[in-house]
């Protein structure tokens, strides 16, 4: 389909602009808006793959949630821009072994699946059935909460611990802080909320 | 008819389809804005607005007109491409959001499978706008009130997701249209009363499901930056937050969105919980109608619904205070976030338990 391919080179030439920018980008913030639009037109690509249940997961974690936080974080900072670009050339060999590294490793899925097939081939039809229709989202959970159930459990696992150690790193109890709790305040009445007197003329009420 | 099917009738079907959605949509925000105003003026004991057209119906398209021929400012300091974008980005995705809604049987632009995820994504970067628009003005207050509307739209979120998988496990799909049909028969089986198309067992989940539809309307409000929450314009502390530095058509484009979003969740709470396009009874008679006809009650239902919840949203800006934001906090994450997690465990189990409704 000519549609489909004018579509694919666009999403990925934008992906890519998008990630250079993100590199090159003076300013900080215009940095994470790239990165946001790097996520956004992956998202792009996943829906042209016929995976929308991972496209609208990747918006929804990453673009609504992941993604504004970062932009929080650099909006808060107080970036020094020359501080930032002085190490440039010191860093510059580690990061083309990594970028390397990482273009190796691509390249090595990418020609293993194109020789051998993908691996979904031979694990997915186990789990999914016969070749009834099923969306994606279905055939995702069908192998998530089968095959790999423990695999899956054990993430859940990872990522609350994680959340706990966050909170107990946060969390502090400073001492004299007057702190409103709500339940009390909901639970007055105007028994014990006041106090009715009536003073005497000349003599106030006391106390 | 096979002119529809090959590629070039279809994108001119498409662009026909968006241009239909659009234009009614603008009309009806025109008139949106005006119903909001004197509702507003209803409750304080004024007459809102009442000079221009009959009743001030028009009073809307002459705003249009001030905002478009008003000077556009860009202050010096700000960061013109972002602070231009961002109430761009503020209307498409406002509008964006319109394609997935099911507005009568077979009546969306886009049918997909993931309607509800989409609506859901599109609605979480809604903030993005409100984001940039603060920073890139390069002043105090609407910075002030950028970070605020952050750190309340991803906060409500939350909750909002959560209520949203609640109707999911209830319809068992994701696709908007289908979980409206799954409402279909009577208010009975709608799924602010428990309802779905196996009611006869479903029915007790009306304790869980109707209070999941009121946390599902306040975090719209929440989410919508409205009053009582709208801390992000609060105009007794922030002056009018992220949009202090803007005027004339930016403005409108960011107002524009809002009121657009306002409606989205209005018509969202309608397709979750209160049947979408289906009548409030059985609607057998529709099989002898014609198709269009049978839409045109749909629509009928569906336009009904949503400015129901419309008036609600505007009935509760017009009377309840604004929130304090701390209280704001911990009504989105010391609430509703434990309340929506445990209904949906309750609501799984039940389905589980009861093997499905079957």
């Amino acid at each position: 389909m000519a549609l489909q391919a004018i579509a694919f080179y666009l999403m990925s030439a934008v992906t890519l602009v998008a990630g250079f920018c993100v590199v090159s980008a003076r300013n900080p913030v215009h940095s994470v808006l790239w990165l946001i639009l790097a996520f956004f037109s992956a998202a792009g690509l996943f829906v042209l793959l016929g995976a929308e249940f991972l496209a609208m997961l990747l918006v929804v974690v990453y673009v609504g949630a992941v993604a504004v936080l970062f932009l929080f974080v650099v909006m808060m900072l107080d970036v020094d821009f020359t501080a930032l670009r002085q190490g440039f050339a010191q860093y510059m060999p580690i990061g083309l072994l990594i970028a390397v590294f990482l273009a190796a490793e691509m390249i090595l899925v990418a020609t293993t699946v194109a020789t051998k097939g993908a691996a979904k081939d031979n694990l997915v039809p186990a789990a999914a059935g016969s070749g009834s229709e099923l969306s994606n989202a279905e055939t995702i959970g069908r192998v998530l909460y089968t095959d790999y159930v423990y695999f899956f459990q054990a993430a859940g696992l990872v990522l609350l611990v994680a959340m706990i150690g966050a909170i107990v790193l946060t969390l502090r109890h400073k001492p004299g802080v007057k702190r409103q709790i709500i339940m009390d305040q909901v639970l007055r009445t105007p028994k014990t909320g006041m106090r009715i007197v009536n003073p005497k003329s000349g003599e106030g009420i006391g106390e | 008819m096979e002119f529809w099917a090959t590629p070039v009738g279809w994108t001119i079907l498409a662009f026909a389809h968006i241009l239909a959605v659009t234009v009614s949509l603008l009309l009806i925000v025109a008139f949106i804005i005006y119903g909001d105003r004197k509702i507003f003026a209803g409750v304080q004991a004024r007459k809102g607005p009442n000079v221009v057209g009959p009743f001030g119906l028009l009073q809307s398209f002459a705003d249009l007109g001030k905002f478009l021929v008003k000077e556009l400012v860009i202050p010096a300091g700000a960061d013109k491409a972002v602070f231009l974008l961002a109430p761009l980005i503020s209307v498409t995705l406002a509008f964006g959001a319109w394609a997935v809604m099911p507005f009568a049987p077979g009546w969306a632009i886009s049918d997909i499978n993931v309607g509800i995820l989409y609506l859901f994504a599109v609605s979480s970067m809604g903030v993005y706008g409100i984001i940039m628009g603060g920073w890139a003005s390069n002043s105090k207050y609407p910075f002030l009130g950028s970070l605020r509307s952050a750190a309340q739209m991803v906060s409500y979120e939350v909750s909002i997701g959560f209520v949203i998988i609640t109707v999911i496990l209830l319809a068992g799909t994701m696709n908007l249209n289908q979980i409206t049909e799954a409402q279909a028969g009577g208010f009975w089986h709608w799924f602010m009363f428990g309802g779905g198309p196996n009611w006869q067992t479903n029915w007790p989940l009306i304790l869980i499901m109707f209070p999941m539809g009121v946390i599902f309307f306040i975090s719209g409000l929440a989410e919508t930056n409205r009053p009582p929450f709208d801390l992000p314009e609060a105009e007794s502390e922030l002056v009018a937050g992220y949009a202090v530095e803007y005027g004339s058509t930016p403005y409108l484009l960011f107002y524009l969105a809002e009121m657009l979003n306002i409606v989205l969740m209005s018509g969202l709470m309608a397709v979750l919980f209160l049947g979408g396009w289906n009548a409030p009874w059985p609607a057998d008679y529709l099989t002898g109608w014609p198709a269009w006809l049978a839409s045109l009650h749909g629509l009928f239902f569906f336009a009904i619904k949503t400015v129901f919840v419309f008036f609600m949203n505007a009935m509760v800006r017009a009377i309840v205070p604004r929130y304090r934001y701390d209280q704001l906090m911990r009504l989105g994450w010391k609430v509703f976030l434990p309340t929506s997690l445990v209904a949906v465990a309750v609501v799984a189990g039940w389905q589980v338990y009861t093997g499905f409704g079957s």
